[in-house]
C-alpha cells in the first residue's frame, strides 16, 4: 500500500452533527408524499379514491347519523313534525315543441308550527316536474320548493332490536342466551389475550363443558328453566349458535379428516378423501337441503330428528372439509425433520401429532382458519332457506311488516353492520396473529 | 477440512469396548424404489465402540444409520439392536428407539418448545417420568452440554452450535445406550464445530456407543476405534483410524481421502 500524506489534519477527526433528514421525508407532507403520491400512478389512484369517498361518505353519514331518527317507539317518531304547505305558483312551462306557456302548479313550503323543534332538515331546491298542458302534451316545469332531507329511521331497528337479536325466544327467558353468549365472548377474549394465566384451561372449558352448559341454558327444561323449543331460537343468537357450533365442531373434525387423508390405511384414506372432496365440491345450499332431505334416509324410520341439529351437522361437515384442506397445507409446510426427531425420540404417532406436529401446524394455519371462519359466519345466512330464523331472516320479516313498510334500508344496513363488526374483528385478530407469527416464534 | 478436534485432549482411559454386541447388521439391503441404496451391509458394533462412517455424498451413510433406528425400513437382511430385531413389529421399533438416540445435521429441535421442554418431552411422554424428575434430568444434561443457562429460551434464539448441543442433550435425556450422529457439525460455522465436538468427545469418554457420520477427520483419529468407508451403498473398507488414514487399502478410499484431506 502506498503511503499518502494527509498532513496535520490526519489525526483530527471532528464528526459533524448528523444532518436532519430532508424535510420531505418527515411530517404530514412527507407522509402524504411517501404514501399517497409516490408516483403519478399512485397519485392518480389517491385522487380517484378521494373523489369516490367524497361521493359516498357525506351522504351516508348524513343519512345514517346526522339526519337520522333515533328516539321513539313507533313509526310516527320518524315522520317530519313540520307542516308542509302546498302553495300554488304560476310559472313558465316548456312544451315539447320548445314553446313556453304559463302554468299554475304547486310548490311545497315548509312551515314550522309554533313551539315545535323541527326533527328534520330541509332544503330549497329547484325541482323539475311535468305538468299536463292544454290538450294531451306534457310540459316541463321547474319550480323552487322545500324538500325534506331523508334520514334513517333507527327507531325501527330499536323497536325490533330484541327480535333481531333473539328471534322468537320468549321475552321472559331472553336473559339465558344473553348470559351464555356474554360469558362465552368473555372467555374467548380471555383465551386470545396474550400473557394471561391458564389460557389453556379456559380453552378446554370452552371446548368441552361449555357447549353442554350452553345447550341446557338455551333449551331449558332443567333447574326450573322452562323449555324453549329450538324452533323459537333465532336472530343474531341463532347466527352465533350455528357458526360457533360449526366452527368448534369443524376444527377437530377437519384435523381428523386431514390426518386420515394421510393415513397408511387405504380404507381410511379413501373415506377421508371422498368426504373432503364431496363436501368441497357442493355448494352450501345443497348441503343444507341434503341435511333436511337426505339425512333422515339414513336414520331408522320413525325417529324424528331435529331440524336445527340436522343443519348443524351438515354445516359442520361442510366446514370441516375446508378446514381439512387448510390443515393439510399446514402439515405439508412442516419440515420432515420434525417428524424424524419425534420418531427418533420414540414418540408414537398420536403423541407426535399432538405434541409436536399439530401445535406447530395449527399455529401456521391460524390466519387461514380465521378467514375460513369469517366466510362461514356470513354463510350462515343461507340457513333461512331451510326455514331457520337467523339474523337476516328476522330483518327480512321486519321490513315486510306493514307497520314499517319502506324501511328495508335501515334493516339491511343494521344487519350488514352487525356482520361487519363480527367479521372485521375476526379479520383484525388474524392480521395481528400474522404479524406476531412473522416476528415471534 | 477443518480439524477442530485435534486441539482437544482426549482421555482414552474410560473408552472400554465390551464383548457385548450392541448392533448387528447382517446381509442388509435397501432400495428406494428401484434404486439400490444399501448393498449387502454387514456390520457388528460392540457396546462402547465409537465408529465413524465416511464416504462421498450419496453413498448411503445417512440411510445406513437411519435404518438402525428404523427411520428408514430395510427390505432384506437383519438388523439387531441390543438383540431386538427391527421388523414391522411396532413394539420392537419402540424398544429400539428408546435405546438409540439420534442427532441430526439440522438439529431438528422443536421450535415451539423451550430448550428445557425439548429435553423433558420424551422422558415425560415416552418414559412416563414425573415432570419434576424429567426437569432435573434435563437440567443435568444441559449442564453436560454446558448450556444450562439457556434452558428457558426457545431454540430459535440460540446459535447453531448451541442448538446442536441442545439436540444432543435432548437425546441423552432418554438415557440411550447407543447414539447415532448424522453429520452433526456440517451445518455449523467453523467456530461452533469445536463446542459440539467437545460434547461428543465427552460422551465417548463416558463410554457411550456411538456411530457418527462425519467428515471431521481429527475427531475420527482421536475418538473412533473404527472408521468405515462407504461408497455407492457398500461398506468398502473398515479399519482402525491409524491404519485407515495412513494405509488405506482400496483405491476408492485413497481417492476419497486424498480429496477430503487436501481441502
Ligand atoms: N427418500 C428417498 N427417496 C429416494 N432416494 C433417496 C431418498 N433418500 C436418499 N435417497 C438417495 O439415496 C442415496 C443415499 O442417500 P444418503 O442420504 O444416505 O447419502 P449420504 O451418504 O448420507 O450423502 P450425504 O453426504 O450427501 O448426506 C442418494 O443417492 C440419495 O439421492
Ligand atoms: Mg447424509
Amino acid at each position: 500500500m502506498s503511503q499518502t500524506d494527509f498532513g496535520e489534519t490526519q489525526a483530527v477527526f471532528t464528526p459533524k452533527p448528523d444532518l436532519p433528514p430532508p424535510a420531505i421525508t418527515v411530517g404530514i407532507i412527507g407522509w402524504v408524499r411517501g404514501n399517497l403520491l409516490p408516483d403519478w400512478f399512485n397519485g392518480a389512484m389517491t385522487v380517484l379514491a378521494l373523489i369516490g369517498l367524497y361521493f359516498v361518505i357525506p351522504p351516508v353519514v348524513n343519512w345514517a347519523l346526522l339526519d337520522a331518527h333515533f328516539v321513539g317507539d313507533s313509526r310516527k317518531a320518524c315522520k317530519p313534525n313540520v307542516q308542509i304547505v302546498r302553495d300554488q305558483v304560476v310559472t313558465q312551462a316548456t312544451m315539447p315543441d320548445g314553446s313556453t306557456m304559463e302554468v299554475t302548479t304547486s310548490a311545497d313550503r315548509i312551515v314550522v308550527p309554533e313551539g315545535v323543534v323541527p326533527n328534520v332538515r330541509w332544503e330549497r331546491r329547484m325541482v323539475e316536474g311535468v305538468v299536463r298542458g292544454k290538450g294531451r302534451e306534457y310540459a316541463k316545469v321547474v319550480v323552487e320548493k322545500d324538500v325534506v332531507i331523508e334520514g334513517a329511521c333507527w327507531v325501527f331497528v330499536g323497536v325490533r332490536f330484541d327480535q333481531f337479536i333473539y328471534g322468537f325466544y320468549p321475552k321472559s327467558e331472553r336473559w339465558r342466551p344473553t348470559v351464555v353468549i356474554g360469558i362465552g365472548l368473555l372467555m374467548i377474549i380471555y383465551m386470545l389475550t396474550d400473557g394471561l394465566p391458564h389460557r389453556g384451561r379456559v380453552a378446554m372449558f370452552l371446548l368441552i363443558p361449555f357447549p353442554v352448559i350452553a345447550f341446557f341454558m338455551f333449551s331449558g327444561g332443567v333447574m326450573g328453566m322452562p323449555h324453549v323449543d329450538n324452533s323459537k331460537w333465532g336472530g343474531l343468537v341463532l347466527t352465533i349458535i350455528i357458526s360457533s357450533v360449526a366452527i368448534t365442531g369443524a376444527l377437530p373434525l377437519g384435523v381428523a379428516l386431514a390426518l386420515g387423508r394421510r393415513s397408511q390405511m387405504p380404507i381410511i384414506r379413501w373415506f377421508c378423501i371422498i368426504v373432503i372432496e364431496f363436501f368441497r365440491s357442493v355448494p352450501m345450499i345443497t348441503i343444507l337441503f341434503m341435511a333436511l332431505v337426505v339425512l333422515p334416509l339414513f336414520l331408522p324410520p320413525g325417529t324424528s330428528f331435529d331440524q336445527l341439529l340436522r343443519v348443524l351437522i351438515g354445516v359442520t361437515i361442510f366446514i370441516a372439509a375446508y378446514t381439512a384442506e387448510v390443515v393439510r397445507g399446514g402439515l405439508a409446510a412442516l419440515p420432515t425433520g420434525q417428524y424424524e426427531a419425534a420418531n427418533a425420540l420414540g414418540l408414537g404417532y398420536w403423541k407426535m401429532m399432538r405434541l409436536i406436529i399439530l401445535p406447530q401446524a395449527l399455529r401456521i394455519m391460524i390466519p387461514a382458519i380465521v378467514s375460513l371462519f369469517i366466510g362461514i359466519f356470513k354463510d350462515t345466512t343461507l340457513v333461512q332457506i331451510v326455514g331457520l330464523n337467523d339474523l337476516l331472516t328476522m330483518v327480512q320479516l321486519a321490513v315486510t311488516d306493514a307497520q314499517w313498510i319502506g324501511l328495508s334500508k335501515e334493516g339491511y344496513f343494521f344487519c350488514g353492520f352487525v356482520f361487519f363488526i363480527f367479521c372485521f374483528s375476526m379479520s383484525r385478530y388474524s392480521m395481528y396473529l400474522e404479524r406476531k407469527l412473522h416476528t415471534g416464534h | 477440512m477443518s480439524d477442530s478436534a485435534t486441539e482437544i485432549d482426549v482421555d482414552q482411559s474410560r473408552m472400554k469396548i465390551s464383548d457385548e454386541v450392541a448392533i448387528q447388521i447382517t446381509g442388509m439391503h435397501k432400495w428406494y424404489g428401484s434404486f439400490h441404496v444399501l448393498k449387502d451391509i454387514n456390520l457388528t458394533v460392540n457396546q462402547g465402540e465409537r465408529i465413524v462412517v465416511c464416504g462421498p455424498s450419496g453413498s448411503g451413510k445417512s440411510t445406513l444409520i437411519r435404518c438402525i433406528n428404523r427411520l428408514e425400513e430395510h427390505q432384506q437382511g437383519q438388523i439387531l439392536v441390543d438383540n431386538v430385531e427391527l421388523t414391522n413389529d411396532l413394539k420392537n421399533i419402540d424398544t429400539v428407539r428408546r435405546e438409540v438416540g439420534m442427532v441430526f445435521q439440522h438439529f431438528n429441535l422443536f421450535p415451539h418448545l423451550t430448550v428445557l421442554e425439548n429435553c423433558t418431552l420424551a422422558p415425560i411422554w415416552v418414559r412416563k417420568m414425573p415432570k419434576s424428575e424429567a426437569e432435573e434430568i434435563g437440567m443435568r444434561f444441559l449442564e453436560t452440554v454446558r448450556i444450562p443457562e439457556q434452558a428457558d429460551k426457545f431454540p430459535g434464539q440460540l446459535s447453531g452450535g448451541q442448538q446442536q448441543r441442545v439436540a444432543i442433550a435432548r437425546s441423552l435425556c432418554m438415557n440411550p445406550r447407543i447414539m447415532l450422529f448424522d453429520e452433526p457439525t456440517s451445518a455449523l460455522d467453523p467456530e461452533m464445530i469445536k463446542e459440539v465436538l467437545e460434547v461428543m468427545i465427552h460422551l465417548a469418554e463416558e463410554g457411550m456407543t456411538m456411530i457418527c457420520v462425519t467428515h471431521e477427520m481429527g475427531f475420527a483419529r482421536k475418538v473412533a476405534n473404527r472408521v468405515i468407508f462407504m461408497d455407492q451403498g457398500e461398506i468398502v473398507e473398515q479399519n482402525e483410524p491409524e491404519e485407515f488414514f495412513n494405509n488405506p487399502k482400496s483405491d476408492r478410499t485413497q481417492l476419497f481421502l486424498s480429496q477430503i484431506l487436501s481441502h
